[in-house]
């Protein structure tokens, strides 16, 4: 088991692509079991037995498992009793646990991700890749995820394991090679290195953490959520498009119409930043499109700074003071085929230096994005380059640029250093940290729960659309937190040896 | 950054020259096929744009192509496709008629006042599209192509002699318009002709549409929605204000499409004004990448090729069929869109490298300043 780490930007996914037959080498070889070969694309990587686990399952919600990883291989045992012999022999043999007749709607993130591996291992792989699998689980469901490897490995497959987390490279790989600006900076044995040691390779530097330093949280309220409830949508309407829900919901039981909310409520205040833990698909999504208004509140109230702000459209929200790191960059934070100063006109298009009444101000917006390529070191050749053309790093730290430089009194931060390197995750929680001691309030989801705990003041619990557990980010560990996301604890979570939190009948 | 620039310029031209010359290309093949000379036609095509009588048809037809296209672009900036312009010039222009037969204004009222009309009726029949995909969800594809057949309907019904018709010959027309709504041309001689006076609408909308688009709030607004609709929703776009604002919009430009020649010629509807002029749009948008300058060129040489094709039937010894040059067109559209995609993606990954490369350059020089 082979682990690949490196900056964003190192060129990581490049290699990976080459290796998986989407982009070809300009120069060197690549040799698969002593044989040299050129892959001009994913199948003749695939007929070579590599197969590539995406970090964004590529599977269709609305097909069963069995025809999901039939799909596009018909040829290698049919579709129909022979493939889900082939399955049921494939899942018992590595402990994969996957149910051919199951919807894929109905699973959860983790089985999601043993059906993209049963996949690639059905079409013959003998090399799997898996980009950053342990993103979107939790820390029982890495455990899971790493003893199925495990499996893999006994039974003479090679892994390639790429990851940000390097305790659990550590912890789960043969091997490590670090790469840094394109070249392979180290090669890396587990036993005799250190988690910082590591970083160091990477960035060259010390490795940063997310502690906050002493709490700057004032009793003024920014934020008070009352009782927000958002039921799930019928359909789909234009513009607020169907958010895909993975991860654990219930479906409707007799017709009723399921709550993604339910009866949420907290206070966030100045200097504040209160963490939502919980595994995806738990109602965050439809958390953050309440307050921003994307999608607006079934029941409840949502007000800020005194104002009933429930009914507001999602631009006067923006206008009076809601900054918005959104999820998913490339969906909602910027357009991908536009010039930098254009994306930093996007989300403020009516604000100061972007617009001058009901024109544009271009040049207003171009010196401004100078500005803040500057301050806040996006690596860019120009601004008139498209967003594109930025790795995820350089790309998140201009829309953390944008959203701090019209000074929010509240920021959504969903999952804001996800998939950017250590160097520039520090900056971007430096700036949180700043931003924070000036009074702002934060309401900070993330799947990475170190960052979590290190740089809330207060955290909650999201399960089943419901806020069910609180704890306190000075004591809690992430074992702690990760047994309450998945519905396992609730009630105030309290840091104690072998003792059981205190149990809420929750439902 | 002007290497960006450049390029920029450079991907965008790549685009309809790839798309022209495989157009051209491919129908030699099909003259080659039909035992024809693959090189004649074009030069007896060409030939026709030196005379200055062809020079006005081309300018007045690309005027009615510009507008209309105008009218498919806009919708396209934000993924919204306008297929009933046609339903919407042809009504708007039979409205326009008929409220310029009925009425007899001063000429400074008069124009106006015509040039609303048709503006509203455009938009009323987009708004319907419009309305019925925000409320009801229905595709604007779908409602807009139905509302072309309902228009032709009720054109038919609105220009019966015992409505608003008048029967000239065995022509249903809508009886000739009262001389204060006509917009005099610019008359270059009895042989050559005249340019109507609403080709500088055409310029004018063309200046707008580029002005609103780059240069306001509400064309950013645009421009995000088709570029990424739920970014463009994260920013603060009311998504169904947008559709119905721009459906409108776009057909009230649909609207005034037939006006050049309506108040520069015509002067009534009639069962013999164009018909398809919408459709046609709809290629002539793509050629032009929905920008207002590729829109101008590609209308002069759909104007051209509708225009200079004629003389094909005339030529000695021996002619040409003149349907050449709709093969022509057709193929054009068909090249256009595979061709715009391909430069697309390979414009975009090519960045992506230099802008890769660029970094790592800097990041060298960096490196070897420090040591």
């Amino acid at each position: 088991m082979h682990a690949l780490v490196g900056e964003n930007g190192a060129g990581k996914s490049t290699l990976m692509k080459i290796l998986y037959g989407m982009q070809k080498p300009d120069e060197g070889t690549i040799a698969v079991e002593g044989q040299q070969v050129s892959f001009s694309s994913p199948a003749d990587a695939i007929a070579r037995g590599i197969g590539m686990v995406h970090q964004h399952f590529m599977l269709a919600d609305n097909l069963t498992v069995l025809e999901n990883v039939v799909l596009g291989s018909e040829k290698l045992h049919g579709i129909g009793g022979a493939a889900r012999k082939k399955i049921k022999e494939i899942s018992d043999r590595y402990g994969l646990g996957v149910r051919p007749d199951a919807l894929v709607e109905d699973l959860g993130v983790a089985d999601r991700q043993r059906v993209e591996i049963l996949k690639v291992l059905f079409r013959g792989a003998r090399t799997l890749i898996l980009d950053e699998p342990t993103a979107v689980l939790v820390p029982q469901e890495v455990d899971a995820l790493f003893a199925n490897l495990r499996e893999l490995k006994a039974e003479g497959l090679s892994v390639i394991f790429i990851s940000h987390k390097l305790g659990e490279v550590l912890s789960v790989a043969d091997e490590i090679t670090v790469i840094r600006r394109g070249t392979t900076v180290g090669t890396a044995v587990p036993s005799e290195t250190t988690p910082r040691q590591l970083a160091e390779m990477m960035v060259g530097s010390e490795l940063p953490t997310p502690e906050t330093a002493e709490s700057t949280v004032t009793d003024q309220a920014v934020l008070t959520v009352a009782k927000l409830t958002v039921f799930a949508s019928g359909g789909a309407s234009m513009g607020t498009e169907a958010e895909p829900t993975g991860g654990i919901t219930l479906a409707p039981e007799g017709g009723e119409i399921k709550r993604v909310l339910d009866d949420v409520s907290f206070t966030i205040h100045a200097g504040e930043v209160m963490g939502i833990a919980g595994v995806e698909g738990n109602g965050q999504t439809e958390l953050i499109d309440a307050l921003i208004g994307t999608k607006n509140a079934d029941s409840g109230t949502i007000s800020f700074l005194g104002e009933d702000i429930t009914p507001w459209p999602t631009r006067k929200r923006r206008e009076s003071g809601v900054g918005y790191i959104p999820e998913d960059r490339h969906r909602q934070g910027l357009l991908l085929e536009a010039p930098l100063w254009e994306n930093r006109i996007l989300g403020h298009v009516t604000e100061t230096p972007n617009a001058k009444g009901f024109w544009l101000n271009p040049k207003g917006a171009q010196a401004d994005t100078r500005r803040i390529v500057e301050e806040f070191d996006v690596r860019t050749p120009g601004i008139d380059v498209t967003a594109a053309s930025l790795s995820g790093g350089n790309q998140q730290k201009l829309i953390v640029g944008r959203e701090m430089s019209h000074n929010p009194k509240f920021l959504i931060a969903a999952h804001p250093t996800r998939g950017v390197d250590v160097g520039a995750q520090a900056q971007i929680w430096d700036r949180i940290r700043e931003a924070r001691r000036e009074g702002l309030a934060v309401l900070l989801i993330s799947a990475d729960l170190d960052e979590l705990i290190g740089l809330s003041d207060t955290l909650r619990v999201i399960y089943n659309g419901r806020l069910v557990a609180d704890a306190d980010p000075a004591t809690i560990t992430p074992e702690e937190l990760g047994s309450a996301m998945t519905g396992a604890a609730t009630g105030h979570l309290e840091h104690v040896e072998e003792a059981s939190a205190p149990e809420d009948e929750a439902r | 950054m002007k290497k960006f620039d450049k390029e920029r310029v450079l991907l965008a031209v790549a685009g309809p020259v790839m798309a022209l010359v495989a157009a051209i290309l491919l129908t030699s093949v099909v003259l080659i096929a039909s035992g024809k000379s693959p090189i004649e036609p074009y030069t007896l095509m060409l030939e026709q744009i030196g005379y200055s009588d062809v020079q006005v048809l081309i300018i007045n037809q690309a005027s009615l192509y510009y507008i209309a296209a105008l009218a498919v672009a806009l919708g396209f900036r934000m993924n919204l496709f306008n297929i009933g312009v046609d339903g919407q010039y042809r009504l708007a222009a039979m409205m326009t008629a008929v409220v310029g037969a009925h009425m007899d204004l001063p000429a400074f009222l008069q124009v106006p006042l015509l040039l609303l009309v048709a503006a509203l009726t455009g938009g009323i029949w987009a708004g319907v599209a419009g309305v019925l995909k925000v409320t009801r969800g229905v595709s604007e594809v779908v409602a807009t192509i139905m509302l072309n057949a309902i228009a032709t309907s009720l054109i038919a019904y609105l220009t019966l002699p015992d409505v608003f018709g008048q029967l000239v010959g065995d022509n249903k027309t809508t009886g000739i318009m009262k001389e204060s709504g006509w917009v005099p041309g610019i008359n270059l001689g009895a042989d050559v002709g005249e340019i109507y006076g609403l080709v500088f609408l055409a310029i004018a909308l063309g200046l707008v549409y580029w002005l609103v688009l780059n240069r306001t709030r509400f064309g950013f607004d645009l421009r995000a929605t088709g570029e990424s609709e739920s970014a463009a929703a994260a920013s603060g776009v009311d998504a169904k204000r947008m559709i119905l604002t721009v459906m409108i919009v776009s057909g009230a430009v649909s609207g005034l499409a037939g006006l050049p020649l309506l108040l520069g010629d015509a002067h009534t509807y009639s069962l013999s004004f164009p018909t398809g002029v919408g459709f046609t749009a709809i290629g002539i948008a793509l050629l032009g990448r929905n920008n207002p300058g590729g829109i101008a060129l590609a209308a002069l040489l759909w104007a051209f090729l509708d225009k200079a094709s004629p003389a094909l039937d005339y030529a000695t010894p021996e002619p040409y069929e003149k349907e050449i040059a709709m093969i022509m067109q057709g193929l054009i559209v068909f090249a256009v869109v595979i061709s715009y995609e391909v430069v697309r993606t390979w414009g975009l990954r090519r960045q992506q490298k230099r802008v890769g490369e660029e970094l790592a350059a800097a990041a060298n020089t960096k490196k070897e300043v420090a040591v």
